[in-house]
């Protein structure tokens, strides 16, 4: 009872979140080792040149997470998960920009 | 407590090789996974599958939950046999095997074997929130109901204004229990934007189509046209044609920078239902020297 009258504030992850390479690792329980490989991979595009001036943002804590259950839950390598999580985003985009067209052209079936 | 049929949940024969089991388990993973999958209830489903390979690929658990007999069925009441199951001495392999169910623990055993479990961080939780455009425009205080470990808590979150679609809101602290005296998992918040009569959001921006009267687009007009955050007048220039793009800007969804609204201009033919409306379309065909397939060639 006493939860409900609490109410809780989140953190948007978006584009204007700022994290270090360690903030990163604590987020997606993972090791350091496995973040630059990603970003080795270009699975991930920090700014900043070295590891220890790295920042990522909001999207890039979505995306590693991602990668580091796909790559877990379904025994993918790296390239294998940068692949998977490209086309998924691909997916994503489509179905985004195909409900935009639909609106402007009227879903199939549907008068306009 | 349900029987649960882990065969069924597999979609394999009781008889299946581990081949078999290992191929379908990984078929059912890629479709349910929750990072791929759509579908609102697929965590669950995920888990479900996790629990049904914990125990058939291993042929240790295999044999014990085949030992229960092949009379039951998926949902039944079930009571574990009194002594039955060689409790605490399996290898649990998957991670999160503390959100299993009753059913297994009753025939496996908690894993540990009541032991003091390592110290280890609770599982982090997503859960998916379904929010009107407007509500996503101003923000918006929801009850979110999470469940762990078979507990299901409610949660009182306030979603700030401007989310998109798929964007995620952590919540430190919030998601599953830890083991050992561990710390709590996260709970993230996957926004799902509804879709709206008029208004189909594209990032922080709004796209609209505005239908306009064929003199309000050939001579020019200011009309009123609704955005999130109320109407707002806005001019067509003269000689507009119907798929041009206007911008209106920050009247999107809000943030830094903010979206804009983009209108796309749709000229409607009014009805030619009544005479005097004939009579006005005959005349305009008359003094209009118009044909709207030239550029096809006939």
């Amino acid at each position: 009872m006493q939860q409900l009258e609490r109410i809780f504030e989140g953190i948007v992850l978006d584009e204007g979140l700022s994290l270090s390479l360690v903030e990163l690792c604590v987020l997606c329980d993972a090791e350091h080792h496995l973040i630059e490989c990603m970003v080795a991979e270009g699975l991930l595009n920090p700014c900043g040149s070295l590891p220890a001036e790295w920042r990522f943002d909001g999207i890039a804590v979505r995306r590693a997470r991602r990668a580091v259950r796909l790559r877990h839950d379904l025994d993918l390598n790296l390239a294998g998960t940068a692949l998977a999580l490209d086309l998924l985003e691909e997916n994503e985009r489509l179905r985004e920009r195909l409900q935009v067209l639909e609106q402007h052209l009227g879903a199939p079936g549907t008068p306009r | 407590m349900q029987y649960k049929d882990y065969y069924k949940t597999l979609g394999v024969a009781r008889d299946a090789s581990q081949d078999e089991i290992k191929r379908a388990y990984r078929k059912l993973a890629r479709k349910y996974h929750p990072d791929v999958s759509k579908e609102s209830d697929a965590e669950a489903r995920f888990k479900e599958i996790n629990e049904a390979n914990e125990v058939l690929h291993d042929p240790e658990k295999r044999a014990a939950y085949d030992a229960l007999g092949s009379g039951w069925r998926a949902g039944q009441d079930f009571r574990p046999p009194p002594g039955g199951g060689r409790r605490g001495n399996y290898r649990f392999d998957a991670d999160d095997v503390g959100d299993f169910s009753d059913f297994f623990s009753s025939i496996f055993g908690r894993a540990f074997g009541g032991a003091e479990p390592p110290r280890r961080r609770g599982q982090d939780q997503t859960v998916r929130i379904a929010l009107d455009l407007d509500e996503a425009y101003r923000g918006v205080t929801r009850q979110v109901r999470v469940e762990s470990s078979g507990n299901a808590r409610t949660l009182k979150v306030r979603i700030p204004a401007g989310v998109t679609q798929g964007r995620q809101i952590r919540l430190a602290g919030q998601g599953g229990a830890g083991l050992g005296g561990g710390p709590a998992g996260d709970l993230y918040l996957e926004v799902e934007l509804k879709p709206h009569p008029h208004f189909t959001p594209d990032g922080r921006d709004i796209h609209l189509r505005l239908p306009l009267a064929p003199w309000e687009a050939a001579l020019g007009a200011a009309v009123s046209v609704p955005t999130l955050g109320g109407t707002v007048s806005l001019k067509i220039p003269p000689g507009s044609q119907s798929g041009q793009r206007l911008r209106l800007k920050g009247r999107g969804l809000p943030g830094d920078p903010p979206g804009d609204t983009l209108v796309t201009l749709e000229i409607q033919a009014p009805p030619a239902t009544t005479e005097a409306a004939r009579r006005a379309y005959r005349k305009l065909a008359e003094q209009l020297d118009f044909n709207p397939r030239a550029d096809l060639g006939v």
